[in-house]
Parts: structure tokens; sequence; C-alpha cells
């Protein structure tokens, strides 16, 4: 029978607001033999055997140390992004337990977030939006001005896949490009963006209009935007974060904003995600937050499934993983 | 009435009400008592206004070089009004006054025998004042329109000409915020940034649903109807998404495609057929008025997006409503309408797959800036008779 000639695959559900999305069932089941943490948790015997790897999507379903003794025949774990700080790497090796996740598919989507981060809030978007539909007929059409993007100086920390592919865009818009990074590009590809490399991320915070992190949470970037890097920042800076909500120190944050130390943000991350619905930041005029875009697109969710099952496929045949997270 | 606290993004340059120091208080129609007294104001100079002039104690100057210069000297130019809500913004008040005489529209009706005589030019900031017979006739010594923005649709070509009068637009200044801004609609609609920020902010949220989604701009097709400048510029952006570029233009511009890699639609129905997304970046004429009609909208896929940067009647306004209601085409997004604002009970304004901002593609200090610097030029070339960089001719 073709359920039991295929390795099973646990998922944490099909559908609903945090499930496997519909439209990749088909795909993921030419492949595997699928069970949801409902099937799995009703007969743990049964179904464990079977299980050989763990797709999760939207770090859903947790993995702990019980969940891992119970899977004995558990080879692969494949992640549904590129953060993996939801993940505890070294318990998870140290069942053996290979891990991946999905750099090549999250690169240009999320760049594409920043980008339209950036460019909505420059032109003030959002604001502009409402009062173009506002039941007030009045507003002051030459009174609302935003700041310009072409031209600008544009610091990027964080200057891996997706800050590259951002930088790439940037200069399309005649941007002035410095980054930020744990080590420098080469030469080549600096010169392919015009990106100038800042040793300290204090230069890049002077020089900035906008300010882009695209870093991945560690305890190192855990709180790396704080009071002390906004004053740095121009009052007339833009501050974009298509990272993690924890690498900004939130509170100072609504500081900055309130008290025009910084021009604005523009938020697709923030810590807890959502918000608490009282939380400051949602009451600011100069913020936009959006509700973790990042991927959400039709095509770039798929090619992440696409690309958890090449990952997922290698594992289990023992060849190469292409994109294998080790525990540093 | 003044400036909001937006302003406090202007450079020092800007002139905020209440501050001793400034050239708009001297000439403010309410406070200069003989209207027709023009002071010219030179940022070198190092003058200091006892009060406003016009006023019993008149004014002091302190540098005996005077850049003062009285107004015989500098041509006058003819605005609405400086500040308020249709008038010109204070900092490019300033910028006019290094080389024109400035004469409000108030100032020119209370006093139009005198100051007709002076305005040798005109320089319209969105789109007022408003030109007509009735003005040109009392403008006999008026030489240039110098219109802000490259859009000259609000004019009367034809009848300007016929006054003997030449009219100059700015499309350099305009190019680039423009295009960012057709590249701005565009990335905010495909991935549904204002409807996810409402989510976001809302009182009602309480979780970010992963199978909300929006389309990939990365290796889209876009097709941009008008291939001038301004639509040039979105290309160069455009490319660097790894977007598929098609084109459709009066004229094929074969250099410039390779540059960008776009590709020449000949019809335009193919690009409609071919594209992700949309973008509409021609001059209103008579031959782009509604060229996105009922049939356009039934030719383009019903996941593409429209973007509208060029003026509100090159779309047939009811036909995008229709399209729109029935998912004809996925979503648009317009920073113009016709007219602007919107009547507000128009259905536009119902949709829930529409961005619409308040025509601020230019809306930037640094773009009003280089439109107001490109106006002035073209009006001191006319007036010095020297070639003109960008002037508009009648069809």
């Amino acid at each position: 029978m073709e359920g039991e000639e295929l390795p099973g695959l646990l998922v944490n559900e099909i559908g609903g607001i945090h499930g496997i999305l519909h439209g990749h069932v088909a795909f993921l089941k030419k492949h595997f033999y699928l069970i949801t943490m409902k099937e799995f948790l009703a007969n743990k015997k049964q179904m464990g055997k079977k299980i050989q790897a763990i797709y999760l999507w939207w770090h859903k379903p947790v993995i702990d140390q019980e969940l891992l003794q119970s899977l004995p025949n558990l080879k692969v774990i494949a992640n549904s992004g590129v953060g993996m700080e939801h993940l505890d790497l070294k318990l998870v090796a140290s069942f053996g337990v290979k891990m991946a996740n999905a750099p090549r598919a999250v690169s240009s989507s999320t760049a594409d977030t920043g980008m339209a981060l950036l460019l909505a809030s420059a032109i003030r978007l959002v604001e502009g939006y409402h009062l173009a539909i506002s039941s007030h007929v009045e507003y002051c059409e030459a009174d609302f001005l935003g700041v310009e993007v072409t031209g600008a100086t544009l610091g990027i920390i964080g200057m891996g896949r997706i800050g590259y592919k951002i930088a790439v865009r940037a200069k399309a818009f005649e941007m002035n490009i410095l980054y930020h990074n744990r080590t420098r590009r080469k030469e080549q590809e600096e010169q392919a963006v015009g990106a100038t490399y800042c040793e300290k991320k204090e230069n890049l915070l002077q020089q900035a209009d906008f300010v882009m992190v695209v870093v991945s949470l560690t305890p190192q970037t855990h709180k790396l935007i704080g009071k002390r890097e906004l004053e740095l920042m121009k009052p007339t800076a833009t501050l974009i974060n298509i990272s993690r909500g924890a690498v900004i120190d939130q509170e100072a944050l609504v500081t900055a904003l309130q008290t025009g130390v910084i021009r604005a943000a523009a938020l697709d991350v923030t810590y807890p995600e959502p918000l608490p619905r009282d939380h400051a930041l949602l009451k600011l005029k100069n913020i936009i937050i959006t509700p973790h875009l990042g991927i959400k697109t039709d095509k770039a969710t798929y090619m992440i499934t696409e690309e958890a099952v090449e990952n997922i496929l290698a594992a289990l045949h023992g060849l190469p993983m292409p994109s294998e997270v080790l525990p540093s | 009435m003044f400036r909001s606290k937006t302003f406090s993004l202007l450079k020092p340059i800007s002139l905020m009400s209440g501050q001793p120091r400034l050239a708009y208080k001297c000439i403010h129609p309410a406070i200069a008592s003989h209207g027709h007294r023009c002071h010219r104001r030179s940022v070198d100079a190092r003058e200091r206004y006892k009060s406003c002039p016009g006023s019993a104690g008149g004014r002091t100057i302190s540098a005996p070089q005077t850049k003062i210069m009285a107004e015989e000297e500098l041509p006058g130019v003819l605005i609405l009004d400086i500040g308020g809500t249709h008038g010109v913004l204070e900092n490019l008040a300033v910028l006019l006054k290094k080389h024109f005489c400035l004469i409000t529209m108030k100032e020119f009706l209370e006093n139009k025998k005198e100051m007709s005589k002076k305005i040798q030019s005109v320089f319209v900031f969105e789109c007022r004042p408003t030109i007509d017979q009735e003005l040109l006739e009392s403008l006999p010594n008026l030489k240039v329109i110098g219109n802000s923005g490259v859009g000259v649709d609000h004019l009367d070509l034809k009848m300007i000409a016929n006054f003997g009068i030449k009219v100059t637009n700015t499309p350099h200044a305009v190019a680039d915020s423009t295009a960012d801004m057709g590249m701005a609609l565009m990335l905010a609609s495909a991935r549904r940034l204002v409807e996810g920020c409402q989510i976001a902010l809302s009182p009602d949220t309480k979780y970010f649903a992963v199978d909300w989604l929006g389309v990939e701009v990365t290796r889209a097709t876009l097709g941009i109807i008008g291939m001038g400048n301004i639509g040039y510029k979105v290309a160069q952006r455009a490319r660097a998404f790894n977007m598929r570029i098609l084109y459709h233009n009066r004229n094929q511009r074969k250099e410039e495609e390779e540059a960008v890699g776009a590709h020449y639609c000949e019809k335009m129905e193919d690009l409609l057929q071919q594209s992700d997304f949309v973008m509409l970046v021609v001059n209103l004429t008579p031959e782009t008025h509604k060229l996105i009609g009922k049939k356009e909208l039934g030719l383009m896929k019903p996941t593409a997006t429209l973007i509208n940067i060029s003026r509100g009647a090159v779309i047939d306004q009811d036909a995008l409503v229709e399209a729109l209601q029935n998912k004809i085409v996925r979503a648009a997004a317009l920073d113009v309408t016709y007219p602007e604002p919107l009547p507000r009970d128009h259905p536009l304004l119902k949709l829930n797959n529409i961005i619409i901002t308040p025509h601020i593609g230019t809306a930037t200090v640094q773009a009003l800036r280089m439109m107001a610097e490109e106006a002035i030029a073209n009006m001191l070339a006319v007036l010095n008779g020297q070639p003109i960089p960008s002037e508009v001719f009648p069809k």
C-alpha cells in the first residue's frame, strides 16, 4: 500500500490558522505519508515508528525531549524558514537527528518585504491611504511630506543572503549603501552593489537615512538596537526590522519614536507576535507594523515546502543536504 | 492653516511662523499694508528686521551692502499664496525670491493696475493658480507659465499659446520620486501591506494567520504602459527585483530596452495578457483618456494588479470598480484619481482590494525643491531669451 511504502512525515496540522497550507498537501503526499500531531498522539506507538521526518511549519510542532524520545526512527527535521532560534539545535543533534532550513526560498521574498516597508515608510503610504479614504473631506495635500528614497543612504545591519538581496534592490534606487556584518564580504560582492563596509555599526547608524536590520536572532543580536543605537541615528532616519522582534529593544524604540529621536520605524516582526493590544507601539503615528509578512506569498511558501522536501529526501537517502543546519 | 509637525523634517531654511526673520511674514498681505512693496531678501545679507515692513517702526538693515534690491530690478512672479492649504511652501518661496519679486494672488487682486505690469511669470504649484482667459488678459507682460510638475493637463495649452505665452514643466525633478512611488504602490499592493497593517493594529487581532498570503514581486512580470523618463526609471528599479519587464509605448526604445532587459509590446493587449503587474506611466492626453477601460481590464490576468501613477482620467474608474468587485483583476493601487480627492461616497473608497494615496508621488522635501529649481531655471531662461530646458507645446 502507498501509505506504508512512503516515509512518515509529521506535521502539526493541515489547514487552519497555523497549519500546512492546503495547496501544499498534494505535493507532500507524493513523497510522504502525512501524519498530523493529532493522529500521532491518538496512536503514539504505531505512528511513532513510521515517522522518519518532521516538517516544521511556522515553528510548530514544538520539538522537545519528550517528542524526540517518542520517535525512534526520526532522521531529519526541516524548518519552513531560515530562522532557527526556536529550536534547541544541540538537543536535536544529540538524538542523531539532522536539521535543515530553507534559505533559498526565503531570501527574495523577505528582501521584497524589506523594500516594501522602506518605501511605505518613506512615502508615508499608510497615513496617506487613510487620508485618501477618510470621511473628512478636507485634508491638506500640500502639507503632507515624506522623505526621498532615491539617492538616500541605506545602512544594512546583517549582510547575509537576505541583506545582500536588499542591497541589490536598493542599488537600483541609486541608494548609497553601507553595511555592517560579522565578516566583511568579498570585494567583488561589495562592488557589485556599491556597498561600503562599516566595521563599527556606530558609523553606519550615524550616516544612514534608512537603517535596515537583517540579522539572525542569537544571544549576541538580542536587543542589538537599543537606546544608544537609536540616539546615534539621525533624527530624520527610519528604522526597518525584518529580522526578529527581539533584535530591537521595543521600549527604547517607543521612547525614540515618541520624542522624535528618529523619524519613523517599520516593523514586520515584533516580540511577541502579535503584540498585546494595549502595547505602546500600536499607538504611535510614525510607525508601520505588519503581521510578519516576510515570506507570505503563494510562490515563496510553496518554494519553502519544496526546499524542505529536498532536504528531507536527501537526509533519508543519506545524501548531502542542500541546507543542513549544524549546532554552532 | 499653518504647517503641521511634519515640518520638523525640513532643514533650517524652512520658515515657521512666529520666527522674527521671516520674509514670509514681511510680505504677508495681512501685514504689508502698502500692498505693492515687495522685498527681496537675500540669504547672504545680514539684515535685521526691527518689525515688519509697513508697520510704524519700519525696518532696519544692518548690512550696508544691500542685497535688498528694489522690486523693479527683479521680474515679478505670480503665485497663489505662500503657505496655507494650497499655497507654495515657505522654503520654496525662499528659492523663488532669490530671482523674482513674489506677488501673491491676493496682492495682485488688491492692486491689479500696478501689479499686472510687474508680472512676467506665473509659478503654478499643484495646479494653482488657475490659468484662465481673464487672468491672461489682465497680465500684459506675462511671458511664461512655469509649472511645478510634469503633467500639464490642467493647462489649456492652445489658449495660452494664443497669448504668445510659453509654458514649461519639470520632467527631470519628478522622475525619481514618481518612479519610487510606483514601486512603493506595487510592493504594498502585492504584499497587502495596508491590509496587513490594519490586522497588526486591530484590537480584535489574536494571532497572525499563516494562510494569509500576498503575491510575489520577485521574478513576476511587470508591464509598463508609457516608457518615458519615469517609466524607464521604474524599469530600472524593477529589474533589481528580477522582474520580467514588458513595455508599451508610442515608440520603441531599442537602446534603453537592452539596458533594463525590457521587451517591447507593440500591442498593448499583449502586455495586458501577460503581466502580473500593469503600471500606467503616461501623460494625460486625448489619446490616453480612459486608456484602461472594461476591455483592457478584461484582458488582464485575474491575479494581476493595476498601478496608476499617471493621471486619474487615464483609467475608466467605473469600469475599475466593477473589475475589482467581480475579481476581474486582483487589486489596484492608485496615487491619482479623477477628481482628487474623490467624493467621499465614491465606490472606489469602499473596496478592500485597492490602495489609494492622495497624489503624493512627488511629496518629498527634496522633490519639491528640485521642481521649484527646475521651474525657476525654465522661467528665467524664457525671460532672459535663452534656450528653454523643458518647454511644452500644444499638440
